[in-house]
């Protein structure tokens, strides 16, 4: 295969690296005047990217595949990147730290992202996560005069170091013990038996991975890094590398391990009802709500895994739906955080500021809790759906225990949620909050909401049959 | 669609307007909806009534929809219609229409009119579904309908304690009979495999005399359902045992107590009887039970209404009482006889209650009897009204030319007692002439104290109450403040209040209901109990004895006179008491003060049920709810669940140390501990 070929199939990534570095030059020379400018070009980028999508074939003489898998979770990861570049204009206005850079860095870690996407080899897995991790970590910091801003982002980058380090050994032990790197070559080697290198190798890199997905017990920087980033990152965090992850480990998982699946069931197993039980768990107590949707995404990420458990084709079909509604919820969540403004425009964080929230801004509290409702997975809300399929698939693969638990602990969950629906309409109003007046919070809130009301079941038999067809290019 | 379709459903499809359109629509709106339906309703029924009379109808069934089709049972929606139906058909109707037309005058200040409208409709409906049934299953529904209206309506004014108190107690109550008589439906499928009335009472004679396991017993089959049958019949018929809800019930508005507590509801329970009769007909055993129950509370009832001041509880006690006479005379085959004093006692005794509610609506709520006096140049056109229906109740009469109402109906029933000439029968005539003496007593002691002697009104709270702000337009919850004019005088008894008679809404029916009855007995006894024309009427939709009837007109001259004799020494008892010499009840109570007590606290009914029932299910309950639910269930469930996830929220939140080294740790302990479960696996 030619390398022109392979240029072609890689186009997406090719049209943001190209924009990344034309933006960065932009940047440099223009100055923080220019932000506004690079924002918008980035989003473009993004949009280009997405048009460019659609091909399918293996670049890179395997190092790289461009297939419906692939293509399912770029979209989205372009739509989560987007709207957290859409989203921190105005955030980073009013905390006067607008900077050219934040857009740049987030191409180049959407170019990261879908490299971990399509990639077919380990190396290419690993070089894809680093680009993703290193640009997550300075946005961590982005507001590096912040102290918790600055903290998240040494914590993360420290705690992020070890995963990494962690996943190389592994990858490492798997290219020592099978002899090579492709996926396919490790799922050949891994059918001929697993032996204990192999064995290591696999846990050492579900491990490595389980960090970016923040699954239990990899999930402790988490609540940190969610409550120090500025609000958009966070969004971002939630939502873009959320995907990629998931979709990397289905990957891998599935396309290389997939030959020794009773190796890591079992992991995963625990892993995923370790982090629906611990996130549940961990944000009844909080006060911050950031810090509590960092405990739901750690909770919801348990639900993922759920079905990456099952390890059939309808599992991770209905792991990739539940990708999709979840992102919807997750934007729409920050979107609403970010409304949050105290009367001296200070952002605030506080869930007891939400108080009587209904009386004071009943469509933003209508908003809040139809996401609340919706993480809860409470029908007819469209979070109801992405549970449903995930557990409807562990039950068909015959894991009705872990179902059953998940079940009984996501109960657990909705006490939180319902906690913040609670004190939004039955609690004696708070002071009120500063009206913000942006029309593109507004309306990520006004169409996240939308999509995840009963009328996102109209959207039901497409998503189905695309999480389907993209399940389907990993079997 | 047929008529009777429309008789039905119209007060059901008014009952959905007023209830759910309620204050969207208006007050006017509602009461003119349900009104207009139920004076549709009777329209359309007095034809099928007298068609019915004049012999021209045929019994026929109308069906409406399917039911129930499960296995064998096979429920169908379907009105009956034949004289039986008819009878009630126009009671029902006739009654209701003119209560809603009632109402307009009586229920003016109230706040919530179209929702009394909407219940007071909706429970027309479940009547009319009751007497339509042509299986027991749909007459339960009927029956249980009623009885949810009832409660609805007793508890109308529900900010008041003691109207849901007595509203909870009807339902309990009733609960009790409904529980017999659901047994007693289960039963009839289980022995004839079907609900449907007439196949029940055709295949009934096949049973007679076969036996059926019951509690560990072997019973006579036809007795047992009866007896069960009959045990749904007491509770909604307000019989002895099962009698205590019904005074309560006079917690609810007036109209509601002369629609369904005297004239329609209450009788629910003859009527099933009646429809059923030729089942009980085959029982001996049964027929004795509902003589006795009938007799006794015909007894219990009309002693202790002697006793009573508030005007409503007496005429309640009256209505237990005269629903006792309709029962013995089921019991001794007087079926026609018992239909009849159904169908003239709803005339009498809901004029008798409305009446009263005019009397009450002009003396500001005040119900105590010892608070009025000298009424009947105030109100004389309600005390004329009261008047005919006490000389009804009372049956005045002389036969062969004249009498009101009662004086056919109850007469007949005293007779066919003495004609049956069984040794039940023998109890019932003595019971009956007895209950009549004290009848005519009460009833005469009530149109004394209210409408003769002096006024006494100036002790009254409610009065008082009146005349004190008689210019300061309070607006308390059901006043009528336009009625009186305050002077600064009290020499007459009156604190210078004067009762005004009510207006025209309130007036009409008792003027047509008066006509009811004085006219109903004389019009219809030939129809309803003659030995000859008896049997034609009824076409076999009761079981109607000619034989007993042909006897019942053979009895003695005496029998024939005792009733009207009681009456006359009643009625000299209540004059020399209450209007000759007033002092002869306060000594007569201190003479006799322990019977006076044990009638007055309604030979103690309550308080032994408090003791018995009450008490323990309360402690019953209060021991499950605070020991079972609470200390038990909450505890170890809901609660300590709750507690668990609490603790390990601080648990999981105090792992958060903030610190990157034990971040770092945990990540490597997990590593460690899935590396070291991969491999012993």
């Amino acid at each position: 295969m030619s390398i022109a070929s392979s240029i072609l199939l890689t186009l997406p990534e090719v049209i943001l690296s190209v924009s990344a570095i034309v933006l960065m030059l932009v940047a440099a020379y223009a100055g923080d005047k220019a932000t506004r400018v690079v924002n918008g070009v980035a989003v473009a980028a993004l949009f280009a990217a997405f048009l460019s999508l659609g091909q399918e074939g293996v670049a890179f003489d395997g190092l790289y595949s461009a297939d419906a898998f692939a293509n399912f979770a770029k979209p989205l990861i372009y739509l989560a990147a987007g709207v957290s570049i859409l989203l921190s204009t105005r955030f980073f206005a009013t905390e006067d730290r607008l900077r050219a850079e934040y857009s740049v860095l987030i191409l180049l870690a959407t170019v990261g992202m879908g490299m971990m996407v399509s990639a077919t080899n380990l190396l290419t897995l690993y070089v894809g996560l680093e680009l993703q991790s290193l640009a997550a970590y300075v946005l961590a910091s982005f507001m590096r005069k912040d102290q918790r801003s600055a903290e998240a982002g040494l914590k993360y980058f420290v705690l992020g170091a070890l995963a990494s380090g962690i996943l190389l050994y592994g990858i490492s032990l798997l290219y020592g013990f099978s002899g090579t790197t492709d996926y396919h070559g490790v799922a050949e080697a891994l059918a001929n038996g697993v032996n204990t290198g192999e064995l290591f190798g696999i846990v050492f890199v579900l491990a490595g991975l389980s960090f970016k997905i923040a699954a239990v017990p990899f999930h402790m920087w988490t609540p940190d890094v969610y409550e120090g980033a500025p609000t958009p990152v966070t969004a971002y965090f939630g939502s873009a590398p959320k995907v990629a992850a998931v979709a990397l480990l289905v990957r891998v998982t599935i396309e290389a391990m997939g030959s020794a699946v009773t190796s890591w069931q079992q992991i995963l197993i625990f892993t995923s009802l370790a982090s629906i039980i611990l996130g549940a768990f961990g944000a009844i107590g909080q006060t911050n709500i950031k810090r509590l949707l960092a405990y739901s995404s750690i909770n919801n990420v348990g639900f993922v895994l759920v079905g990456l458990a099952a390890g059939t084709q309808d599992g991770v079909s209905a792991t990739m739906t539940y990708m999709v509604i979840y992102v919807l919820m997750t934007l729409g969540s920050f979107a609403c955080v970010l409304q949050m403004r105290a009367a001296d425009g200070r952002h605030v964080e506080d869930i007891a500021s939400l108080a009587g929230l209904s009386r004071r801004q009943p469509a933003l509290a209508a908003a809040i809790a139809i996401f609340m409702f919706s993480l809860a997975g409470i029908p007819p809300l469209l979070g109801f759906w992405a549970k449903f399929v995930v557990f409807d698939a562990a039950v068909a693969a015959g894991l009705m225990p872990l179902a059953v638990i998940g079940i009984a602990a996501s109960t657990i969950g909705a006490f939180y949620y319902l906690k913040i629906v609670k004190i939004m309409y039955f609690d004696e109003p708070a002071e009120a909050y500063h009206p913000v007046g942006s029309y593109v919070e507004s309306g990520v809130i006004a169409l996240t909401a939308l999509a995840v009301s009963p009328l996102g079941y109209l959207a039901i038999p497409m998503l189905g049959a695309a999480s389907a067809a993209a399940a389907k290019a990993l079997f | 669609m047929e008529t009777i379709k429309l008789i039905v459903f119209l007060p059901l499809l008014a009952a959905l307007i007023a209830g759910l359109g309620n204050r969207m629509i208006g007050n006017v709106a509602a009461k003119a909806v349900t009104t207009a339906a139920l004076f549709i309703s009777c329209a359309l029924s007095w034809p099928i009534f007298l068609s019915f009379l004049g012999g021209s109808a045929e019994a026929h069934v109308v069906p409406v929809l399917d039911f129930i089709r499960s296995g064998d049972l096979n429920v169908q929606w379907s009105l009956r219609v034949d004289t039986l139906t008819a009878v009630m058909l126009v009671v029902v109707t006739s009654v209701s229409s003119l209560v809603h037309l009632y109402s307009w005058g009586y229920m003016s200040e109230d706040p919530s009119q179209p929702r009394f409208f909407a219940y007071l409709s909706l429970f027309t409906f479940a009547m009319l579904m009751l007497v339509t049934a042509d299986s027991l299953v749909q007459m339960f529904f009927g029956w249980e309908g009623v009885g949810l209206a009832s409660y609805l309506l007793i508890g109308f004014w529900y900010h008041k304690p003691s109207a849901n108190a007595a509203a909870i107690k009807a339902f309990v109550v009733n609960r009790v009979g409904d529980f017999g008589f659901s047994l007693g439906i289960f039963g009839v499928f289980l022995v004839f495999g079907t609900v449907s009335i007439p196949a029940i009472l055709e295949a009934a004679p096949g049973y007679a005399g076969s036996t059926i396991g019951f509690l560990g017993y072997r019973v006579d089959t036809i007795t047992l359902l009866c007896i069960l049958l009959f045990i749904g019949a007491m509770g909604k018929s307000a019989q002895l045992g099962l009698h205590t809800w019904l005074p309560d019930a006079m917690e609810g508005p007036t109209p509601v107590s002369a629609l369904i507590h005297a004239a329609t509801m209450v009788t629910a329970g003859v009527f099933m009887v009646c429809r059923l009769s030729p089942l009980f007909e085959l029982s001996e055993t049964a027929t004795t039970l509902v003589t006795y129950v009938g007799a006794a509370t015909a007894l219990f009832a009309a002693t202790v209404g002697t006793t009573q001041t508030d005007i409503k509880r007496v005429i309640a006690y009256s209505t237990c009482s005269q629903l006792g006479y309709m029962f013995f005379a089921a019991g001794v085959g007087a079926y026609g006889a018992a239909m009849f004093h159904l169908f003239t006692h709803a005339f009498f005794k809901a004029l008798l209650f409305l009446g009263a509610g005019s009397v009450i609506h002009a003396m500001h709520h005040e119900q105590d009897m010892r608070y009025y006096g000298g009424l009947r140049k105030h109100i004389p056109l309600t005390f004329w009204a009261m008047m005919a229906g006490t000389l009804a109740i009372t049956g005045v009469g002389v036969a062969g030319v004249f009498g009101f109402a009662g004086f056919y109906s109850k007469d007949a029933i005293i007779e066919a007692a003495f004609a049956s000439g069984t040794e039940s029968g023998g109890v019932a005539f003595a019971v009956a002439v007895f209950a009549a003496l004290l009848t005519s007593f009460y009833s005469w002691r009530l149109m004394f104290l209210t409408f003769f002697g002096k006024p006494r009104w100036s002790q009254s709270e409610h009065i008082q109450h009146a005349a004190h702000d008689a210019h300061g337009h309070g607006d308390h919850a059901h006043g009528h403040d336009d009625h009186h004019h305050a002077h600064a005088h009290d020499d007459d008894g009156t604190l210078g209040y004067h009762p005004h008679e009510s207006p025209l809404p309130m007036l009409v029916p008792l003027i047509v209901l008066t006509i009811g009855a004085v006219f109903a007995g004389y019009f219809f006894h030939d129809a309803f109990i003659g030995a000859e024309t008896g049997g034609e009427f009824w076409k076999g939709s009761l079981a109607f004895d000619a034989h007993l009837m042909h006897e019942m007109h053979g009895v003695p001259a005496l029998v024939k006179l005792s009733a009207t004799i009681v009456m006359v020494i009643g009625l000299a008892i209540a004059w020399l008491a209450y209007i000759k010499d007033t002092t002869i009840p306060a000594r007569f109570t201190a003479t006799f003060s322990g019977l006076y007590q044990f009638l007055l606290n309604k030979w103690y009914w309550d308080e032994l049920y408090n003791l018995i029932f009450v008490r323990p299910a309360m402690w019953l309950g209060r021991f499950l709810w605070k020991k079972g639910d609470e200390g038990t269930i909450d505890r170890f469930g809901p609660h300590g669940a709750a507690e668990v996830v609490l603790l390990s929220s601080r648990a999981a939140v105090r792992l958060q140390s903030g610190l990157i080294s034990s971040y770092a740790f945990v990540m490597l302990l997990g590593l460690v501990g899935f590396a070291t479960w991969a491999m012993t696996r």
